[in-house]
């Protein structure tokens, strides 16, 4: 129906009543696409971004060596993003990692550089740092109860102190060729190819039959439980489209320098969490707890274990992403990492984890983070000054999280 | 006409697919109290959020004629301008704030140099608690006071601003008995001072207490408004019309055949979580096979708390005493291993414990039996869905799907989620703690049907009720709570309301 005429003459200027509220049956498509406005607004303002930043640089933002670079630069706050939205999910917040960067890789180099030990003896010293650090937080948070704000808060400047300190207050450098690999290196030529590099658009080739598979896989699962699933045109349309995507980023990273390994690196961690988050039980309880503690509490979730990992995992992904940082600065410096928590906060918020918990997804924050890199780095390679790319990025968090806010409004506004 | 305060006329308000309101009227006599009821989901507070401008004039269809003048309200504050206060459900009072800063908050009293003048402010609220019969210091907190006295500040702040039409959404909601009855008292004296009041209410025999007029509303539609002066209008003619037809009986029958023993708590006693006091103290009970087993105490009798100290230890302190399943003695000193025992405890607040409200049916069903949709610690999503489809046709959970977001569901569909997520962990004994509490007539019948349903599948299952009605008719035994101590047990062929009010009022004895 359009609008029931009101009995009298009506006064005031009415808008006709919102034409969408009208449907009650959405076709599959439309329903899609409502449903997961929050996740595919961020994924088309992804793509808008970056269609702008290549027209506005002439294409030089897409170009081979300029991808390689995105992924080299930013690697480590999408790492970092990854534990931060799980962190956000659950309600907490860890104003540290940036701290624990630099600490995990302080250790790593006194040892690597400083005393002449093997290049993985400083990797799993790192490691054990960040879970210790993890440990420290998780203790106070889950099991004394006091705020992560605080706990973090009183991290960034324990953790930084102490950088500081087992430094001498001076930067190491340099790593040897095996540290400094994990953060520079390429895997190529492994196969051959002409002025490409043939391994990097096999494993590229892989990555996209390996979603083809999984996803024809999840297809045919929720069709044996007799679950709606997307018309088959439209599934395939979505694996080309993303296949599609893969394979271009394949292509250009073949054409400059290969496969960076911090590109596997991070392919695995995402893929991991990306799981881990939605399918295992752990992952279902973060969303619990940040859904509602109390009911998470009583309907036997261990709410002080679960936020005790959460930390630890925060703690172990901040020493990944210290060994990342310092094997590609190839060292260690007492300022290391500094504001690397804002950044992985912003990615989480922008992909869509909400301020009071309970909502957020990997591949949400993967993109936040990415949207923030892409962003920097089209403004650096047209020459933006430092302050002005600091107001814009600040803007575009407050834009993202004030739509989301707004979304919420509306969806609270429907009952 | 002319002695109307209030006319709606034909209210329409839609939601994204859905209509919530339907030409709906609504004509309020001035100086009455006016009820209004139907089933939850019916429209009733959407029409109140209408009235007070939550909606604001252009969102919705049809009219307003405030006092002979039509009002178009763009906001709280303009129909509070005009001397229509709202009083939501959930009150709105700042628990860290005194009674008169709260009174006077975005109103405040101040002096000649523009301050605050906090003896002017203590005054005045002195004489308004006064108006509303309520004897604090203004300078309490307002959380040191109980929901009945909160809910009488909420009063005296609406009188603060010259109140014409009050609206009560479900006043009594939360109260006990004896506070209720000062409330309605209250808004006697309200209307004898010219003070027109609108009750939101499931109470039917509140409704017929005290109001003038009711007028029914049912899928978005007036129904029919009854003068309640014009004799004959009885609780069942006022739930016909809500529910659309005769309930022939309010309690489903049951045959009740209890079988052996499955929980028996012994000597429980409970420490308040920060003050020095015993909360529950040597409460004894058992609860059979195939058996509704009732607790009946007033607010504060310590009811929820005995259920939640059994339930894992989720309330209080040097908690002792001893729990038996099936004869042998267990240990739940975690939720889990509550769980693991086969003990389930359904919350009386399920917004705040029960329901992850932003999350769909779906997850929650699975909530609290996530261990038996994993394997290794992975979750079968498909598995998950089916169940919660199974819990939506069997619970007849009225939604458009298990993915459809809990929070947007009505009252008694939540509170079937909340069941069948208990039912999902197989429970031996369901403790459900105020199980209906506000939910429609409708669908308080068909929690009572599942009740009915689960002890016929052999579960054990404990009710606390506030309602004493509802556990004589549900129930097949009863205990009763005062302050703490089990007063008695009677079975429900022995047991009437005032037998069992004696009890709940008895102090300082034991009975076996």
């Amino acid at each position: 129906m359009t609008r029931t005429a009101p009995p009298e003459a009506d006064p005031t200027p009415q808008e006709p009543a919102p034409a969408v509220a009208l449907h009650t049956g959405t076709s599959d498509v439309r329903q899609l696409i409502t449903r997961n406005l929050r996740t595919s607004g961020i994924y088309v303002a992804f793509a808008a971004i970056v269609v702008l930043f290549a027209i506005i640089t002439d294409g030089l933002s897409l170009s081979p060596g300029n991808i390689t670079n995105i992924v080299l630069q930013y690697s480590y706050i999408l790492v970092l993003a990854i534990g931060m939205v799980l962190v956000i999910i659950a309600g907490h917040i860890d104003l540290s990692v940036g701290s624990v960067v630099a600490l995990t890789g302080a250790v790593s180099a006194i040892l690597v550089i400083k005393n002449d030990y093997p290049w993985w003896v400083g990797v799993l010293a790192a490691l054990a740092v960040g879970l210790a650090v993890g440990a420290w937080h998780g203790f106070w948070v889950a099991y004394v109860g006091i705020p992560a704000f605080i706990v973090t808060l009183a991290g960034m400047l324990l953790f930084r102190g102490m950088t500081q300190q087992v430094l001498g207050n001076v930067s190491l450098s340099p790593f040897p060729a095996e540290y400094s690999k994990v953060a520079s290196g390429f895997l190529n030529g492994l196969i051959g190819g002409d002025g490409y590099d043939a391994f990097t658009l096999l494993i590229g080739v892989i990555a996209v039959g390996g979603y083809a598979f999984s996803g024809f896989r999840t297809r045919l699962a929720r069709i044996k439980y007799q679950q709606p699933v997307e018309s088959f045109p439209l599934f395939v349309a979505r694996v080309v489209a993303v296949g599609a995507v893969v394979m271009y980023f394949a292509w250009q990273l073949a054409h400059a320098r290969g496969l960076p390994i911090v590109l596997i690196i991070l392919a695995v961690l995402i893929l991991a969490y990306g799981v881990i988050s939605k399918r295992s039980v752990f992952g279902r309880q973060i969303y619990a707890i940040g859904g509602n503690l109390a009911a998470a509490q009583l309907s036997g979730v261990k709410v002080k274990v679960v936020n005790f990992w959460i930390f630890v995992n925060m703690g172990f992904l901040s020493a990944v992403a210290g060994i990342i940082y310092s094997s590609r600065s190839n060292g260690s410096q007492p300022s290391a990492g500094n504001m690397f928590e804002l950044d992985a906060i912003a990615a989480a918020f922008i992909g869509g984890a909400a301020v009071t918990g309970g909502v957020g997804t990997v591949v949400g924050a993967m993109v936040g983070g990415l949207i923030m890199a892409v962003m920097s780095n089209g403004m650096q390679l047209m020459g933006v000054e430092q302050p002005i790319q600091s107001v814009i990025k600040g803007l575009v968090l407050l834009l993202a999280v004030a739509f989301d806010v707004y979304n919420k409004r509306r969806a609270g506004a429907s009952r | 006409m002319g002695d109307n305060i209030l006319e709606m006329r034909s209210i329409t308000k839609t939601f994204p697919g859905v209509k919530a309101l339907q030409d709906v009227n609504l004509n309020v006599r001035r100086g009455e109290i006016h009820a209004i009821c139907g089933e939850n989901g019916a429209g009733k507070s959407t029409l109140m959020k209408v009235l007070s401008g939550v909606y604001p004039a252009g969102d919705y269809d049809g009219e307003i004629v405030f006092d002979g003048s039509p009002v178009h309200f763009g906001g709280i504050r303009d129909s509070e301008h005009v001397g229509i206060v709202i009083i939501h459900q959930e009150l709105a009072l700042v628990p860290y704030l005194s009674i008169a800063e709260n009174l006077f908050l975005g109103n405040e009293r101040r002096g000649r140099t523009g301050l605050i003048d906090w003896n002017l402010a203590n005054a005045d609220a002195a004489k308004l608690l006064a108006s509303v019969g309520l004897h604090e210091n203004p300078v309490t907190p307002v959380g040191q006071l109980g929901v009945g006295k909160q809910q009488l500040v909420e009063i005296a702040k609406a009188l603060s601003k010259d109140v014409r039409l009050l609206i009560l959404d479900e006043p009594t909601a939360a109260l006990n008995d004896t506070d209720s009855e000062h409330l309605l008292g209250l808004l006697r004296k309200l209307k004898e001072r010219g003070i027109t009041s609108i009750m939101i209410s499931h109470k039917l025999n509140e409704i017929t207490a005290i109001s003038d007029n009711v007028t029914v509303i049912r899928d978005g539609k007036t129904v029919e408004t009854l003068n309640l002066h014009a004799g004959e209008v009885t609780q069942e003619r006022i739930i016909r019309g809500m529910v659309g037809r005769d309930l022939e009986s309010f309690y489903p029958d049951r045959v009740s055949s209890p079988g052996e023993e499955v929980m028996r708590v012994e000597d429980w006693t409970v420490w308040h979580p920060t003050q020095d006091r015993k909360v529950v103290e040597d409460a004894s009970f058992t609860v059979r096979a195939g058996e509704v087993v009732g607790i009946a105490g007033l607010m504060g009798a310590g009811r929820t708390e005995l259920a939640m100290s059994i339930f894992g230890r989720s309330y209080g302190r040097n908690i002792s005493g001893r729990v038996f399943i099936r004869g042998s003695e267990v240990q739940a000193r975690t939720v889990s291993e509550a769980i693991g025992h086969g003990i389930a405890y359904a919350t009386e607040d399920r917004k705040r414990y029960g329901l992850n409200l932003i999350e769909d049916i779906r997850r929650n069903v699975s909530a609290a039996g996530l261990k038996k949709l994993a394997r290794r610690g992975w979750v079968n999503g498909n598995e998950e869905t089916k169940v919660a489809e199974e819990s939506r046709r069997s619970m007849n959970i009225k939604a458009p799907s298990v993915m459809s977001v809990v929070g947007k569901l009505s009252g008694g569909n939540q509170q079937k989620v909340v069941l069948s997520k208990w039912l999902f962990t197989d429970p031996d004994v369901l403790i459900l703690d105020e199980p209906t509490r506000g939910i429609d007539v409708g669908a308080k019948y068909e929690i009572y049907t599942i009740i009915n349903r689960l002890v016929d599948a052999g579960k054990a299952v404990v009710v606390i009720s506030s309602e004493l009605p509802e556990l004589l008719g549900i129930c097949d035994r009863i205990y009763t709570l005062s302050a703490g101590r089990i007063t008695g047990q009677l079975p429900v062929r022995e047991a009437t309301q005032e037998r069992l009010m004696e009890l709940m009022t008895k102090e300082r004895e034991l009975v076996g």
